[in-house]
Formats: C-alpha cells, sequence, structure tokens
C-alpha cells in the first residue's frame, strides 16, 4: 500500500461529456441527459455530484467508469485508471454466493488482502452475516457489504452512488467516518454522488450540482471546511447554506 | 384405513422435525395406497380377460421380471438402453446450450436461425430417426444422434431464453471489478443459467426415456429394451412388455429422486 502511495496520483481526471442522449423507445422521445459537462478532478480530492433525482448522475458515473461508452466526449481517468472501484446505486451482489464470498470475489486470486475481509466485515457490521445469502438480508445489510467489496480494494479512484441511501442515520454515519479513514489512509480520488446536502457538504472538498433542465452543471463549488469542522453540524449546516443559497 | 387417518392425538406435537417426518410418512402412505388400489385394478381387469398371454396378471409380469432378472437379460438390455440415454442426454444438452447461448447472445445470429430452430423444433420425432438411421446405418452413432436431435431444439430454445434474460447489472459488476472471462461464466453466468440448465435437463431427459425405446425399436441392433420390446411385440409376448416397462420406470424414478431432485436443490439452496 506504502508503495504506491502518490505515485499513481499525480494527475487530474478529465471528464468531458458534450452530449449524452438516449434514443427514442417507443412512445417515449430521445432524451438529452447530458450536454456540455466537462470538469477535471484533481489527485486526492473528493467530488461530490448532486442534483434532483432524474437529471444524469448514474448516467454520468456509467460514463466515467467505461460503462457506457455511447456519448460524445472523452473521460481521462490517468494513471489511477486500472485501479478504479464503482460502488453501484443497487448493491448487486451475486445472489448466489455469500456475503463473504462476494467480497473475495472482487479481489484478484491469491491476494493477500484476503487477510483484511474479516476486519472489513466487522467495520461494517456483518461478521455475523458472513455467511448468509445476500437475498436473505435487509437492504441497508446488502448494500454495507457491497461497500465492504468496493473498499477492500482500497482503490485509487473511487466512484460512487448515493451509497448511503436506505440506512439508519448512525449507521450512516459509520460508514462515511470508514469512507473518510479509507480517503485519508490511501490516496483516492472519490467521485460521490448523493441528493442529501449534508452528507454532500459534510464529506465533500467541492460539489458539482447538475440540473435536469440544463443537463448540465449548474454549480461548482469549493467546501471550506477542516476536518475537524466537518464534525460539527452547526458548522456543516452553516456551509450547506452558504453553498445552496442559490440553488 | 388409508395410513393417513390414525387419529392424530390432542397432545400438542413439539418438534417441528416430527410433523415433518410424519407429513412425510402420509404422502409415501398415499403413494402405497394408491399403487395397490392400480395393482388390483389390474388384477380385476386381468381376471377378467381371462387371457394370460394378451393380458397377463401382476403376478405372472412379476415373474417375467424374475426370470429376465435372472437371466441376465433385464439388466444387459436396461444397461446399453442407458448408455444410450446417458449419451444422447449430454450431447444434446451440450449441443443445445450452446446453440441457444450464442442464439441468445447474438441477435443478428438469431435472427437469421430462428427459421430454422423452427423448422427443427416442428420435425416430427419418426422423421429425424428414420433419416438417421439412412444415413448413418443401423449404429450406435445413428441411434444416439437420432435421440439427441429431437432434444438439440428444444433445450437451445430454453437457454437461448436464459441467455436473453442475463442480468447486465451483474455482468457490469463482474467488469467493474475486473472477473475476467473465467470468473464472470462461473460466479456470475453459470448460476443465472443454472435453473434453465435445470429446466431443459428435466423435458429433456423426460423426452429422451421415450424417444430411445423407439429408436431402439426402430433400429434396433439386438440389445437394449426398446428392440427387446419390439421382439416381444411380434411375438405378441405382454408379460415381457410390461417386464421392461416396470423394471425401466423404476430405473428412472430411482434416477430422478437420487440425481436429479437433490441437484436441483443444491443449485437452488441461496433462494430465499
Ligand atoms: N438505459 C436508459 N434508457 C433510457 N433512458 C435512461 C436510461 N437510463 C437512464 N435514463 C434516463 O436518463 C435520465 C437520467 O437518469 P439517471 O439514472 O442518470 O438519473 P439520476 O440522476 O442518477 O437519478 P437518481 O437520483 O434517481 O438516481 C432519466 O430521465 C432516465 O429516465
Ligand atoms: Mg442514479
Amino acid at each position: 500500500m506504502a508503495a504506491v502511495m502518490g505515485s499513481t496520483l499525480t494527475e487530474p481526471i478529465k471528464i468531458r461529456v458534450d452530449r449524452k442522449v438516449f434514443p427514442a423507445v417507443g412512445e417515449r422521445d430521445e432524451q438529452l441527459v447530458l450536454s456540455n459537462v466537462a470538469f477535471e478532478v484533481e489527485p486526492r480530492s473528493f467530488l461530490v455530484l448532486t442534483g434532483p433525482s432524474g437529471c444524469g448522475k448514474s448516467t454520468l458515473l456509467n460514463i466515467v467508469a467505461g460503462l457506457d461508452t455511447d456519448y460524445e466526449g472523452a473521460i481521462d481517468l490517468g494513471p489511477g485508471k486500472d485501479r478504479m472501484t464503482y460502488i453501484f446505486q443497487s448493491p448487486r451482489l451475486l445472489p448466489w454466493r455469500t456475503v463473504y464470498d462476494n467480497i473475495l470475489l472482487a479481489l484478484p486470486d491469491g491476494d493477500p488482502r484476503v487477510a483484511n475481509i474479516p476486519a472489513m466485515l466487522a467495520r461494517v457490521g456483518l461478521t455475523e452475516a458472513a455467511n448468509a445469502y445476500p437475498e436473505r438480508l435487509s437492504l441497508g445489510m446488502q448494500r454495507r457489504a457491497s461497500l465492504a467489496r468496493g473498499f477492500i480494494l482500497e482503490p485509487d479512484i473511487l466512484l460512487m452512488d448515493e451509497p448511503f441511501v436506505s440506512l439508519d442515520d448512525p449507521t450512516a454515519q459509520s460508514l462515511r467516518q470508514l469512507l473518510i479513514e479509507l480517503w485519508n489512509s490511501h490516496p483516492t480520488t472519490v467521485i460521490f454522488v448523493t441528493h442529501d446536502r449534508a452528507e454532500a457538504v459534510q464529506l465533500g472538498t467541492r460539489i458539482l450540482r447538475l440540473a435536469p433542465g440544463r443537463a448540465s452543471v449548474v454549480q461548482d463549488a469549493r467546501v471550506r471546511l477542516t476536518p475537524a469542522e466537518r464534525l460539527d453540524r452547526a458548522v456543516v449546516l452553516a456551509e450547506q447554506t452558504r453553498i445552496f443559497a442559490a440553488a | 384405513m388409508a395410513p393417513g387417518s390414525t387419529p392424530i392425538s390432542s397432545t400438542r406435537r413439539r418438534a417441528n422435525a416430527s410433523a415433518a417426518w410424519m407429513a412425510g410418512f402420509e404422502r409415501l402412505g398415499w403413494v402405497v395406497a394408491s399403487l395397490l388400489a392400480f395393482v388390483a385394478l389390474w388384477q380385476v381387469i386381468a381376471m377378467i380377460a381371462n387371457d394370460v398371454r394378451r393380458f397377463p396378471t401382476p403376478a405372472a409380469v412379476l415373474e417375467t421380471v424374475m426370470q429376465l432378472a435372472a437371466s441376465g437379460a433385464l439388466w444387459s438390455n436396461i444397461g446399453v438402453t442407458l448408455v444410450r440415454v446417458a449419451l444422447a442426454f449430454f450431447s444434446a444438452m451440450i449441443i443445445g446450450s450452446v446453440i441457444g447461448i450464442l442464439l441468445g447472445k447474438y441477435p443478428r445470429v438469431d435472427r437469421f436461425f430462428d427459421p430454422w430452430l423452427v423448422l427443427f423444433l416442428n420435425l416430427p420425432a419418426i422423421v429425424t430417426i428414420t433419416l438417421c438411421f439412412i444415413w448413418g446405418g443401423l449404429t450406435q452413432t445413428a441411434a444416439v444422434t437420432a435421440v439427441a436431435l429431437n432434444k438439440i431444439p428444444s433445450a437451445a430454445v430454453t437457454l437461448r431464453e436464459g441467455t436473453r434474460a442475463l442480468s447486465r447489472d451483474l455482468n457490469e459488476m463482474a467488469l467493474i471489478y475486473k472477473f475476467g472471462w473465467w470468473k464472470t461464466l462461473r460466479h456470475v453466468t453459470i448460476p443465472q443459467l443454472a435453473p434453465y440448465f435445470a429446466g431443459a435437463a428435466r423435458t429433456g431427459l423426460a423426452l429422451i426415456w421415450k424417444i430411445v425405446l423407439v429408436v431402439e425399436a426402430f433400429g434396433g441392433n439386438g440389445r437394449g429394451v426398446g428392440y427387446q420390446i419390439f421382439i416381444a411385440f411380434q411375438e405378441f409376448d405382454v408379460s415381457t412388455i410390461l417386464a421392461y416397462a416396470l423394471a425401466f420406470i423404476l430405473i428412472v424414478q430411482i434416477i430422478e429422486f437420487t440425481v436429479l431432485q437433490p441437484l436441483l436443490a443444491r443449485v437452488n439452496r441461496w433462494r430465499r
């Protein structure tokens, strides 16, 4: 881990989507979801993408992850591209493999990080559920398993799509803490999608707001909070009011 | 007098296991009662018919089974047929699955070959069987091919359905987590196709059991249950026909309960 410190994350991620349309299907017209979205993400920064439901956040993340190649534009993930992980909006666990095996499968064969799995399971509160099949768990537990699967890889680039929804407040808060620890202990560039403005301010170093009508970025704000201030609800709320005053 | 009718004591059953055991016992009771009734009916009709050759009694058929078993003919013929069933079954499953997966995966290929599939699906069994023997001679290969050809199209259709239903979400997950083709096949694709394999296997086996006997009767080379039934037919030896039929049904049921069912249970154990 220490060996890769700072070595791969020297270049910013360059994202440019000139145009993304979903073709017309049946009654539904062709839909312009993203147009002229262009920004760079500094190495080790924590970028939050926010905006109302249906404005194209997941679509953008799919393009960045390389899953959707049907768009006009270019994505340059830089040297970290082989160490990228995407935590999807839905858990996407293999229902026929146990929680433990789902996490194990994310690691290359024979990877020494297998040894970290029990600690990771404990960290997301799934020690008891390690040998359970995902469909027998609550959605919140499945989400936590999916987070453990992403985190175990200690990625250089981490894409996350509303990972903490449908979790109770203490659990969500503890997982945010885990994310921050991961982000601090390992050089990671994060692109994080959320509806939750307080969460956006608490976690992000920069916030991009998308709007549905415009299909584009309508606000680009820096969050000016120290790590200590992020734990203070009142300070977070004040910063949230400052940033989203325009919205 | 039905085994299920014993009065249930008013003391509450505590263990779930004992309840399950009782339920199993009751089900078995019904099966036994039902089969006994069948044999009784058979006995009555045989007595009315009063023609041992054309309508033998259950006892006469049982005796024929014993004789055939003692002479070894029963086992050797069933063995020959089972080998044909196994060869036809596995080749049909493998070839049918590969075709179905390819068609499900490549819509253009599917559009082109779909009419072929419809053609083969509707080809009467007797046509494939005669053509196989005309072109292949009365050989084992021709017999096995004839049986397999009757199953391949429906296996292909089932697996095509399964392939079309493969989850894009899970495929993307496998891509992001760099599973590679082997891990994807083993942990993502095959488990999703397993219910379709199982479905094709069940209906396939049911079809193959029946068709293999016809094929053997038609182009038999002296061995196999179908051929023995054909000989017995020429001699109007109903007792032998029924003896082979009974033994065959028994073997099929044993395979169903000891191999197929446990396999299905295993494949489905992750389900809620
Ligand atoms: N595969 C698709 N085919 C057609 N339209 C799609 C497809 N995927 C998404 N869309 C449309 O694109 C728009 C953006 O969808 P997207 O999932 O990116 O929204 P989102 O911002 O992630 O919303 P949410 O916050 O609810 O997750 C929506 O109007 C949606 O209907
Ligand atoms: Mg979304």
